[in-house]
């Protein structure tokens, strides 16, 4: 189904679909825990909406033509030399070539230092009594095994909504969110990109304000 | 020009080059004459001299210690780990940093998988700049900033480097994955900026690194992705030695809770 965002004229009833030029080509809620998959086209503009507030999106892309090509939180940071992903900031493959750009941001900043959580990571950081708690690992993977990916493809991932500051000692963690109730990020593909989200299901930890929400993902074409 | 117009010849000219010394080469058997105190030369593993510009790549036991020296004052390390034994296990930057609740490496600092283990940790380290955050240059940043930058070139980048020494490993373009860049720092000042430390340092800088788990340690030794002086990068030497693994009362273990359940996580990969 196609729907018509802002047609001329019409009175646009759905807030967040506001500002989006294009016809919507996708329009699906993540249920709060779940992945998430699907390919962007170049062009296009996916728009992530944060419907209940402080909900981390765990995001990773892959090149659609190649995906050994991906995501890389160090080629972004070093190219922008800064961390924190703004409006503007350019999302960069381990070639070296944009993937995405933010286009716009209701929130400051968003966190690609703070990487995912996992089954094996929530041992060390909170203790072995948490092993068995869903993660973020795990739903990359069960997004990416059933496209042909496996571990080898887990790298340095996106947090949208999710704070991450260092302080000057180097002091780093995950704090309270700085998300709002339908706050957004809008990502327009300068390539064709496989997108696989985790809706993160942490619940020891800021990052979801200790209670994992759904969250909205919109294509504009 | 000479002439070897017959396969004698030319094994005869191949052959007279037995003992030639370069700038950058593995000494082999490795010969080191400053291992630590307590350390016997017939535990030595490993002695090389890694060119600027150049890679190296090798399986390193549990326990043993790599030191590194960055011998002018110059050197860049980027480098990836993999756990030998199951390479889909790897460094993990990100985890890193998170789980010891701090952007900056040195010594006593765990470098940790995606699987919740230590991979390696800094057993000791005079430099103190070292960077978790900005990765590798590429073929792309290499031509920018030095007009080329492939393998073949005189300006190779970090990330072909990379993926050279973990080819020889079996590995491919899926496991070059995030890096750790060793005696360049990078710090994070407000606001998020990402601040290059490139010296100028004094030579001799050395940080040695504890195989926690059986390893293959690749080491690219190109100029920093930040850096934008004409190239420069200097050798980078590595001395390795067998060594005892973290007992129960190991300070490097034992310093913090999320290290001590890391240490538990590799003692329980090892019950076998």
């Amino acid at each position: 189904m196609i729907i018509t965002a802002a047609r001329e004229g019409t009175q646009v009833t759905d807030v967040a679909l506001a500002g989006l030029a294009g016809p919507i080509v996708h329009d699906e809620t993540v249920p709060a825990r779940a992945p998430w998959l699907h390919e962007v086209k170049a062009g296009q503009t996916l728009r992530i909406v944060d419907l209940e507030g402080n909900q981390a999106v765990d995001f990773l892309m892959y090149a659609a033509a190649d995906d050994a090509e991906r995501y890389s939180a160090q080629d972004t940071i070093a190219a922008q030399s800064n961390i924190f992903l703004r409006a503007g900031s350019r999302l960069l493959s381990n070639e070296g070539r944009p993937m995405m750009t933010i286009t716009a941001t209701a929130v400051d900043y968003h966190d690609t230092i703070g990487g995912a959580c996992s089954c094996e990571s929530n041992t060390l950081r909170y203790g072995h009594h948490t092993k068995a708690q869903h993660a973020c690992v795990d739903n990359f993977l069960d997004a990416n095994v059933r496209a042909g990916r496996g571990k080898r493809d887990m790298v340095s991932n996106i947090n949208f909504f999710m704070n991450v500051p260092v302080e000057a000692d180097g002091a780093l963690g995950i704090v309270d969110g700085i998300s709002a109730p339908g706050l957004t990020v809008d990502l327009k593909a300068e390539m064709d990109v496989i997108v696989v989200v985790s809706n993160c299901p942490q619940i020891n930890n800021p990052c979801n304000g200790f209670n994992p929400t759904p969250v909205r993902m919109i294509v504009s074409a | 020009m000479v002439t070897l117009n017959d396969p004698n010849a030319a094994r005869a000219h191949a052959r007279a080059q037995d003992g030639t010394l370069a700038d950058a080469m593995p000494i082999l058997p490795p010969v080191a004459d400053d291992l630590p105190a307590g350390v016997s030369a017939e535990d030595l593993l490993w002695e090389e001299r890694i060119a600027g510009g150049g890679y190296t790549s090798r399986r390193l036991a549990r326990g043993s210690r790599t030191r590194l020296i960055d011998v002018d004052g110059d050197a860049c390390a980027s480098i990836l780990i993999f756990n030998a034994e199951m390479p889909t296990e790897r460094l993990n930057v990100a985890d890193t940093v998170k789980i010891q609740w701090n952007a900056y490496l040195g010594a006593g600092k765990l470098l940790l998988s995606d699987m919740g283990r230590v991979l390696m940790s800094i057993e000791a380290d005079d430099a103190g700049a070292h960077d978790a955050f900005c990765g590798a240059s590429n073929a792309a940043s290499n031509a920018r900033v030095y007009g080329e930058g492939g393998n073949w070139s005189a300006f190779p980048n970090a990330r072909d480097r990379l993926l050279l020494g973990a080819a020889k490993h079996g590995f491919g373009r899926r496991d070059v994955h995030p890096c750790i860049n060793l005696f360049k720092g990078v710090r994070i000042a407000q606001g998020g900026s990402t601040v290059l430390d490139i010296g100028p340092f004094a030579p001799g800088r050395a940080l040695t690194l504890r195989a926690e788990m059986d390893v293959i340690l690749v080491i690219a030794n190109c100029p920093h992705v930040l850096d934008t002086r004409p190239w420069t990068v200097t050798p980078l030497r590595a001395t390795a030695w067998r060594g005892p693994i973290a007992g129960d009362a190991d300070t490097i273990r034992n310093a913090t809770p999320e290290g001590r359940r890391a240490f538990l996580n590799v003692d329980d990969y090892y019950r076998r």
